[in-house]
């Protein structure tokens, strides 16, 4: 969890990013009203529409969108209470039970189909949580700078620091339990990631000439943070989002099978609690850990494609090399042949 | 020097706001776990046991910022109580008699998967486009999409349960004596396999991707042509010229992951019932046992904060902007 955030930081820290905010508004000297918003849309639509055509966007954008209808639809799927004791116990995949059933007796496949809801829904709420915080700590800390960024940036530090799954399980044990506290303590604990590296792109920006525009013309600091800086800084928003909601989708699944979680709902890390609890490992009975860990793992995978492709449309320099090699990027090709020559 | 002195006292701030979230914590909690533990377990104790951990829990009637000053006070100097569920050890005991194999497992772990991912990030970003650039990066994001514990499971069931090549659970067989003998050594590296595997396999794409993208754009600093315009071998260009500049961010993220060692390997020990400060803490949360809880939890934040500091002081060596500033 924490790797993939620190992933993200340093992919993002390491360049300048001049791709995606590259040619900014331009007309620092036009009234402040339409330039920024003629400037607000294109970068996005460019990013937009490099996501589209990108292969590994659409592909993770298909396998997400396939596990958000599995989670609307399990109502009509399986209209009856998916902890129900339908078949026998242990039961290997047939044709009646397609994934078997669990110790109790269980369906795995309707418990597999109804935990999609609650991992989605806890993922999504605290990808979205954490970004948001994230989002207003890193603009106010670069927008106004001295005291309030040296206050903010502290607390954020201090937050990256402490050792994130002990203060979870330790927050965990404290609260009482409940999907609320899930997505409380998650939030506490991922914020402060989002927070550094949306700063440091904020930062960037800050020093930006439209900006020194728009505050020199006096406009209000939350427009010119929300209207002219936040716009700019969209993939990177947008990959910290991805992020984040992987970070929840795995924190929440590493809570609950700690049995830390909320016991009684049914959920993919609530799965796999029960299936170690009732010694699906020892007894052998694969089918029922697999299910969820693999829709666990499949999603996150989307999103990680989704924020990989992100990385590729806004970074030039990650991009496939294509055959008409732009005359910026000398170092690989002729080192290439010279190895193979001395090989 | 001013640079370390600043991290020193940022390290200090944070480790003090670890305790303040330890002192805070069991005082303002709805429901009371405190009193509770207290009713489960009052018959076991000591009158003057029960005192101090009223004392350090925060069932007590003094002011609030007395409590304060006191519970520092004993952080500082380590006197962290009695644990509860294996009364009557002391917290300190007990975290020193398992810190050895949180760092054993997690030391190991990260040793060879950062050394395994930079060196495959290196040669990806070296030959972009060649077979271990195209295959490695998206198979290894997918293998990082699993959750830890869940590939734990997998690899416990496929290695451990059916075809019995490693042992499942424990740090060593309960059948040998510790010692320094070959057989122990041997027994414990046996036992350590599937564990260290299943984390090297989930961190390695991390640190396999952080190193190419930062190599991506190392090779294209003019210094680089520069070398190959000498003539230098591919190699020395590669390691000493390219990686070496591309090295910093890795170091960076070493020093954070460093504090994954003791914290992150929480999951992977509870599934392989390792003996290490994760599995405890998980045992500690189950037995409601608060002082042997917080004093994990600090344990695990002085250590990842000194690791922190010591990749700081090794950054002022590497890296000259750091000095000049």
């Amino acid at each position: 969890m924490t790797t993939s955030i620190a992933t993200t930081a340093s992919t993002v820290s390491g360049e300048t990013f001049a791709g995606g905010a590259g040619t900014p508004p331009g007309t620092p000297d036009g009234g402040a009203g339409l330039p920024p918003g003629a400037s607000v849309r294109r970068p996005n639509r460019s990013l937009l529409h490099g996501l589209l055509t990108n292969k590994k966007a659409m592909t993770g954008a298909a396998m997400l969108f396939f596990f958000i209808a599995l989670a609307l639809l399990a109502p009509v799927l399986y209209p009856d209470n998916p902890s129900k004791i339908t078949g026998m116990a242990s039961q290997e995949p047939d044709a009646e039970f397609w994934l078997g059933t669990t110790a109790k007796g269980q369906d795995v496949l309707a418990l597999t189909i109804h935990g999609a809801r609650s991992s989605l829904l806890v993922g999504l709420t605290v990808g979205f949580a954490s970004t948001f915080i994230g989002i207003l700590v890193g603009l106010a800390a670069a927008y106004f700078g001295k005291f309030i960024d040296e206050a903010l940036s502290l607390t954020t530090n201090v937050f990256l620091l402490l050792p994130g799954l002990p203060l979870l399980v330790i927050l965990a044990a404290f609260l009482p339990p409940g999907l609320g506290t899930v997505i409380l303590v998650l939030v506490v604990t991922g914020w402060a990631g989002s927070a550094r590296v949306l700063r440091s792109q904020a930062l960037s920006i800050r020093s930006k000439d439209f900006v020194a525009a728009a505050v020199v013309t006096g406009e209000r600091p939350l427009r010119i943070m929300f209207r002219e800086i936040l716009p700019n800084m969209a993939s990177i928003v947008m990959g910290t989002l991805l992020a984040c909601i992987i970070y929840g989708i795995g924190a929440q699944a590493g809570l609950e099978f700690l049995g830390l979680g909320d016991v009684s709902t049914v959920s993919w890390g609530n799965n796999l609690y029960w299936a170690g609890n009732e010694g699906a490992l020892l007894t052998g009975s694969w089918w029922v850990f697999i299910p969820s860990g693999l829709c666990i793992a499949l999603v996150a995978f989307s999103l990680s494609l989704i924020n990989y492709a992100v990385d590729e449309v806004t970074n030039p320099r990650l991009r496939k090399i294509r055959k008409s090699k732009p005359a910026s990027k000398p170092a690989g090709k002729p080192a290439k042949p010279g190895k193979r020559a001395s090989a | 020097m001013r640079f370390i002195l600043r991290r020193l006292g940022f390290y200090l701030i944070a480790f003090w706001v670890s305790i303040t979230l330890n002192f805070l914590l069991p005082r303002f909690m709805p429901g009371d776990p405190v009193s509770r533990m207290f009713a489960r377990t009052q018959d076991r104790m000591q009158p003057e046991q029960i005192e101090a951990l009223r004392k350090l829990l925060g069932v007590d009637d003094r002011p609030i910022w007395e409590q304060y000053v006191d519970y520092l006070h004993n952080m500082v100097t380590g006197q962290m109580g009695v644990s509860i569920s294996r009364f009557p050890t002391p917290v300190t005991e007990v975290i020193a008699s398992q810190v050895g194999w949180t760092l054993l497992l997690g030391g190991t772990a990260l040793v060879i998967a950062a050394v395994v991912g930079n060196l495959l990030g290196i040669l990806a970003a070296w030959r972009r486009g060649g077979a271990i650039d195209s295959a490695l990066p998206p198979f290894l994001i997918f293998i990082g999409s699993f959750p830890y514990f869940w590939l734990a499971m997998g690899a416990l069931y496929l290695f451990g349960v059916t075809l019995g090549w490693f042992p499942i659970r424990h740090a060593f067989s309960d059948t040998i004596e510790p010692s320094f003998s070959w057989e122990f050594m041997s027994d414990v590296g046996m036992h350590l396999v599937l564990p260290a595997l299943t984390i090297v396999l989930v961190s390695v794409g991390g640190w396999m991707l952080g190193m190419r993208n930062t190599m991506i754009a190392t090779n294209a600093e003019d210094y680089i042509t520069m070398a190959e315009a000498k003539g230098l071998r591919p190699g020395r260009i590669m390691f000493r010229y390219a990686a070496r500049n591309a090295m910093l961010p890795s170091v960076t993220s070493f020093g954070m992951s460093l504090g994954f060692v003791v914290g992150g390997a929480l999951l992977t020990e509870v599934v392989f019932a390792y003996p290490g400060v994760g599995y405890q803490l998980l045992n500690a949360v189950q037995g409601l046992d608060y002082p042997l809880m917080q004093g994990l939890f600090l344990t695990i934040t002085a250590a990842v904060l000194l690791a922190n500091f010591l990749v700081d002081i090794l950054y002022v060596r590497l890296d000259p902007r750091v000095r000049a500033n």
